[in-house]
This record gives structure tokens, sequence and C-alpha cells, in this order.
């Protein structure tokens, strides 16, 4: 029974974790560009806009993430189509990841000081210009440390992906701890692999932030 | 689209999704009330403790904080027996929730730690109190006031993820309505009800705790 | 016809009346200090003429354009009218230089080139055209204040509101943004200015406004007014100055 080495275990995550990486590449950056057309709904001037996307996020961040991936799954299989689990996964992802970086970003740009729209205002610009030159590029310097640690929240949200049967890291542990009945190692090995992923973005999301916090000490 | 919405099953499952609701409030208690205890502890240890316990607290944080919740979960439950740790589903529930809490509520009440202001320990000090009485006395409180709503999103998060204790089995609210699709085949309907059982239970608890906040915590003059 | 026209002006927030019936009619080329206690309604007017809050009756013009809450005319009420702020409010990830030329750029459409040569021109009048990379961050208080006065100056205004823009800075770099003022007043700007400078207000000013509790309660020259205050408030007021 036992013809697997560490070796072979080890390799085969591996090979499984890069469907980890690429769902989660594409959920965050799916996820960026939903939540950014969430967001000029979310502070822009609209009521139901406004409204909207507040029951947006209350929905996709008062609801597990789960549950959000077997709706997906079982909800598009509703429309008659055959729903791959990546599909189901993919959306499910982008939804949740766009709902909680929308309220980051609103953070980041109610953070700047009331005067920036006042001057720029008494400068004759309009709306739209003064997000444009003036709120946006200040609120995108102090939204990346966020932003960085919120990627390794969509990261770990993959894992939950193999419950619906998506092949990645996670679903790879089990397949392969029923084949080797070894699970402290092989799930070891997972947690260090994810470990591996998730550190240098919690890490570097850290420096950035101590990084601004610095520059902002000139001001 | 022609699909017939068919809710008429929960006339007879309504019990199911009540006991597994039941569960994931037990756990969420449990795992709430001992994961907030076990962050202060390691705050503490991390921010005031002795020096040789910092590093073992912080490898715990980070290990935990830097992997995903579902996989803590199997190793507690399918790799700790390989080591004579055998634990039932729901203790291994409890105890990945509380692990995992604990390595959140750490970074939080910290935050709120070091934002205390230096004056703080030394007027405790300069009263003659030790160390851990100031924490406990004068520190602790202003911190948890200061971080309350942050620690309270955590806790929510950490309910919410709970819903991944039913792949080891733990009879919970997710657990009740994957048995209740493959009974009844209505698989969308049965994750709709439950999905909206759980947005409730968010927005309840979010309320509970921060109503607990008011009664921990009530307002003074100056602040 | 008056350059700014302010007639009758209420202004609530919620139910505190803070301006309750304002009337000022401002000549071309006139320097008005604008003078009174915290509270007395008169950063209010001063905001109210920009257009950054709203009034609730009466009107107010300048040069003929009408102040209405739409952004059009807004936004040709604020070419007219510059602003300079307590805080100064320079955009902080841009230069100096970029500061004075955004919103030639984007309002008014002008090419970069003469944006950048009316900056440098507006820099070098306010006495820090040596200073065009250097960013907010790296410039004193009273070198900030200079820059926001040559990025309101670059949009041509035919008027200045100046909103206690020495009281957010040390003491000794107060004057140098005064100079600055005064200068503008000898070229014949039109100013309206909220201030706590008296001396200022007697030496440049050509009218002062004395504001108490929402009204306008004295009025006239700053010799006169200084001199031969006619009520106990302002009687109260300078003498608290001293």
């Amino acid at each position: 029974m036992n013809e697997f080495t560490d070796w072979d275990i080890l390799r085969n995550l591996l090979l499984a974790a890069r469907w980890t990486v690429a769902l989660s590449i594409v959920s965050f950056i799916g996820g960026g560009i939903v939540g950014a057309l969430l967001l000029l709904l979310r502070i822009g001037e609209g009521r139901a806009g406004q409204i909207f996307t507040k029951v947006y996020i209350e929905l996709f961040q008062g609801t597990p993430l789960l549950m959000q991936l077997f709706l997906a799954f079982f909800g598009l299989g509703l429309f008659g189509i055959d729903v791959p689990a990546w599909l189901a996964a993919t959306v499910a992802l982008i939804l949740w990841t766009a709902a909680f970086l929308v309220e980051i970003w609103r953070g980041c740009v109610e953070s700047i000081a009331k005067g920036q729209w006042e001057a720029s205002s008494s400068l004759g610009m309009g709306y739209l210009q003064q997000m444009r030159y003036v709120i946006l590029p200040q609120a995108l310097r102090i939204a990346v440390p966020p932003t960085v640690g919120f990627s390794v929240q969509v990261v770990k949200g993959t894992a939950l992906t193999s419950i619906i049967g998506f092949v990645e890291l996670a679903k790879a542990g089990t397949v392969l701890t029923n084949a080797t009945f070894q699970p402290f190692t092989v799930y070891g090995f997972v947690a260090l692999i994810y470990f591996c992923l998730c550190w240098p973005l919690s890490k570097s999301s850290q420096v950035l932030e101590r990084k601004l916090n610095v520059a902002h000490r000139n001001h | 689209m022609n699909y017939a919405f068919d809710y008429g099953w929960l006339l007879e499952y309504w019990p199911v999704l009540l006991k597994g609701l039941a569960i994931t409030v037990e756990l969420t208690l449990v795992g709430g009330v001992f994961g907030v205890a076990l962050g202060v502890a390691c705050a503490w240890a991390r921010a005031l403790g002795p020096k040789w316990l910092r590093p073992i607290v912080t490898t715990y944080v980070e290990m935990i904080r830097n992997t995903p919740f579902l996989i803590q979960l199997f190793f507690i439950f399918f790799g700790l027996p390989s080591l004579g740790v055998r634990l039932g589903e729901l203790e291994a529930a409890n105890l990945a929730m509380i692990i995992n809490l604990g390595a959140y509520g750490c970074e939080i009440v910290r935050a709120g730690i070091q934002a205390t202001p230096k004056g703080q320990f030394e007027a405790g000090a300069s009263l003659g109190m030790s160390r851990i009485q100031t924490f406990w006395y004068v520190v602790l409180i202003p911190a948890l006031q200061r971080i309350w709503p942050a620690l309270s999103s955590q806790i929510v998060i950490v309910m919410l993820g709970s819903a991944a204790v039913s792949q080891i089995a733990a009879e919970d609210l997710t657990f009740a309505a994957n048995f209740i699709q493959s009974r009844t085949f209505r698989a969308f309907e049965a994750y709709f009800v439950s999905t909206a059982i759980y947005l409730a239970l968010a927005i309840a608890l979010r309320q509970m705790l921060r109503g607990l906040g008011w009664s921990l915590f009530p307002k003074r003059s100056g602040r | 016809m008056s350059l700014i026209e302010i007639t009758e002006v209420k202004k609530r927030f919620g139910d505190n009346e803070v301006l309750k019936g304002i009337n000022i009619d401002v000549e071309p080329g006139e320097v008005i200090a604008i003078i009174g206690k915290s509270g007395s309604g008169k950063s209010t007017l001063l905001r109210c003429i920009n257009g950054l809050e709203t009034i609730d009756e009466g009107s107010i013009s300048v040069a003929g354009a009408q102040l209405l809450p739409d952004e059009l005319h807004l936004k040709a009420l604020r070419l007219k009218v510059g602003m300079i702020f307590q805080q100064f409010n320079l955009f902080p990830h841009l230069s100096a230089g970029k500061n004075v030329m955004l919103s030639q750029m984007v309002v008014k459409k002008t090419p970069k080139a003469e944006a950048e040569e009316m900056a440098k021109k507006m820099l070098e009048r306010v006495g820090l055209g040596h200073k065009f990379d250097a960013y907010p961050d790296q410039l004193s208080g009273g070198q900030q204040q200079r820059v926001a006065i040559a990025r309101a100056l670059a949009m041509e205004p035919i008027a200045l509101l100046c909103d206690e823009i020495t009281s957010a800075l040390d003491p000794e770099l107060v004057n140098e943004v005064l100079a600055v003022v005064k200068e503008l007043a000898s070229e014949g700007m039109t100013l309206l200015m909220v201030t706590h400078e008296m001396r200022f207000a007697r030496d440049v000013c050509s009218r002062v406004v004395f504001m108490h509790m929402g009204r306008v309660h004295e009025i006239g020259r700053p010799e006169d007014v200084f001199a031969n205050p006619k009520t106990p408030e302002l009687k109260q007021f300078l003498g608290m100055q001293h």
C-alpha cells in the first residue's frame, strides 16, 4: 500500500496547487473589475445604485462562501446547462471577492479629507474630474496594502471549491489521503503549500502599509 | 429556464434545519467565547508576555492566518489521530473554530493594546501594580472597547466559515442542507433556504454583539 | 452694478439659522475684511459665495453669474471666484507646479505647455518659482498656502475668497502669506477675507464687515469701524483682541 513516498505526495499536491493559483488569480482580477464597477455605484450620486450595492454587499458578506458556491453550482444548473465545477467556482468567487473589495475601497475613498473635495470644487472641477484627478489617485495609494491583504482571503477561499468538486490543492489533499492513508503528512503538506502561497502576500501587505505610514508622517 | 421551484419539503424537513441551526449556534457560541479568550491571551503574550513565548505565539498566528480553515479542520480531524489524538466531529469543529478565531483575535486585540497611550502603563506601574495587573485592570478593557467592532466582524466571519464543518460530518446547518438535498433532490431550494437562515443569523449575531459591546463598555464621558 | 451682490441671504443647518438675511455689495477692486466671533456665520457666508454651501433664501451673483445649485451654474461661478482655505488643501499627490496646472487643464482645457507657463508665472508671483517640483509635504505651511494662492490665481478669477488663510500657520509664517495678499490688493484684485488679523484689516482693507449672530452688525471703512465702534458687541469684540 505504501508505494507513495513523501516526494510523490508533494509532487502531486504541487501539480494541483497550480489550479489553486489559477483560480485565485482569475477570481481576484475578476472580483477587482466587478468591485470597481460596484464602487462607482456605491459612491456615486444615484440612490438606486447605492441601495443595490448595499444589498449586494450584505448578501455576499452575510452568507457563507460555501453556500454561495453551492447556489452557483446548482443555481446555474437550473438554466439547463451542465455546469462544470470550475465555472461555478469562478463565478461565486468573483462575486464574493467583489463584495469585500468594494467595501475596502469605499473606506479608502471616504478617508480622503473633505478639504480635497472642497478645494477641487472651488477650482471648478465636476464630480468625475474630482474623482479622476484628485480623489482616486490618493485613494488608490492607500488601497494597495488592504487589497493585497485581502488576496490572502481569496487564496484561502479557493479551498472551499473542492467541496463542489473542483480539483485544486485541497481536493488533491483529500484524494491523496484516501489513496495513501497518511492524512497527517498529506494535510501537513497541503497546509504548508497554502502557507507558502499566502504568507508572502500577508507580509508584503504589512510592509506596504508600514511604508505608507512612514510616507504619511512627512505631511 | 423552465424549472418549477418546490418548497413543499419544508413541511417535512424543517426540524432537520432547526437541529442544524442549533449546532451552528452552539459552535459559534463556544468558538466565540473561547476563541476571544485565546485571542486575548495570545495578544498579551505577543505584546507584553515573556520573550521566549513571543515567537511561539507569532508562529501560531501566522500559521493559522495563512492557511484555509477547511485544511485546519481536516488536519485536526483526520491528521491528529495518527498522533493518537482522536476527536469527535463536534469536538474537532469546536477546536478548529477556537484556534482559528484565537489567531485572528490575537492580531485584532494586539492592535488595540498597541494603541494604548504609554502613560497608561506608566500610571499603572507608578501605582505599584504588576505588569499583569496593569494589563488586566488598566489596559485590557479600553483596548477591547477600541477593537470591539473589528472583533465582532471576525466572530461573524468565523460563524459563516463554520459551514465547512459539514465536511467532517459535524451536523450543522450546512450538513442539514446537504442531507435534505440528497433526500429531496431539491438542491437549489435547500441551499437557498439555508443561505437565508445564515443571513438572518449573521444579522442577528451582529446586533447581539453590538448590544453586548454596549453593555460591556458603557459610554464614558470624554470618549 | 456691483461685482458681487449678496442679497437677503439666509442659511440654516437644521433648526440653526446661521445666516439671517445678509446684504453686501462689493465693488470691483474692493478689499473686504469680514470679522466676528466664531459661530457668527462669517465662514459660512464665504462658503456660500463659492457654492460649497447651498443657500436657503436670497441670492448671490458674481459679475452677473447667478449662484444656482446645478453643476453648470456652479462651474461658471467658480471660474469667476477663487477660494483659499484655512487648511491649504493642496493635492498631496501632485507637485506644487502640477497643483497649479491641474484645474487649468481639466476645467479650462488649457493646453499643457500654456498651463505650465501660467503655473510658473503664478508661482513666481507668490515668490515660489523655485519650488515648482516640490511636493506639498516638502513645503512649510506658509509656502503651501502661497501655492494654494497661486493655484487659485492661475484660474484668472475676478475675485478671491480667503477663509482664515493664516489661522493654521505658525506665527512666524503669517507675514509671508499676508505680504502676498497685500500685493494682490495693490494690484486691484477684489478680495473678501475672513480674518483675525486686525492690523492687516486696518492697513489693507477698504471696508470691514463685523458679523454677529448671523447678521451684518456693522459695516464701514476700517478707520471708522476700528476707531468708533457703534455697538457694544463690536466694542467687546475689539476689546477681546488685545
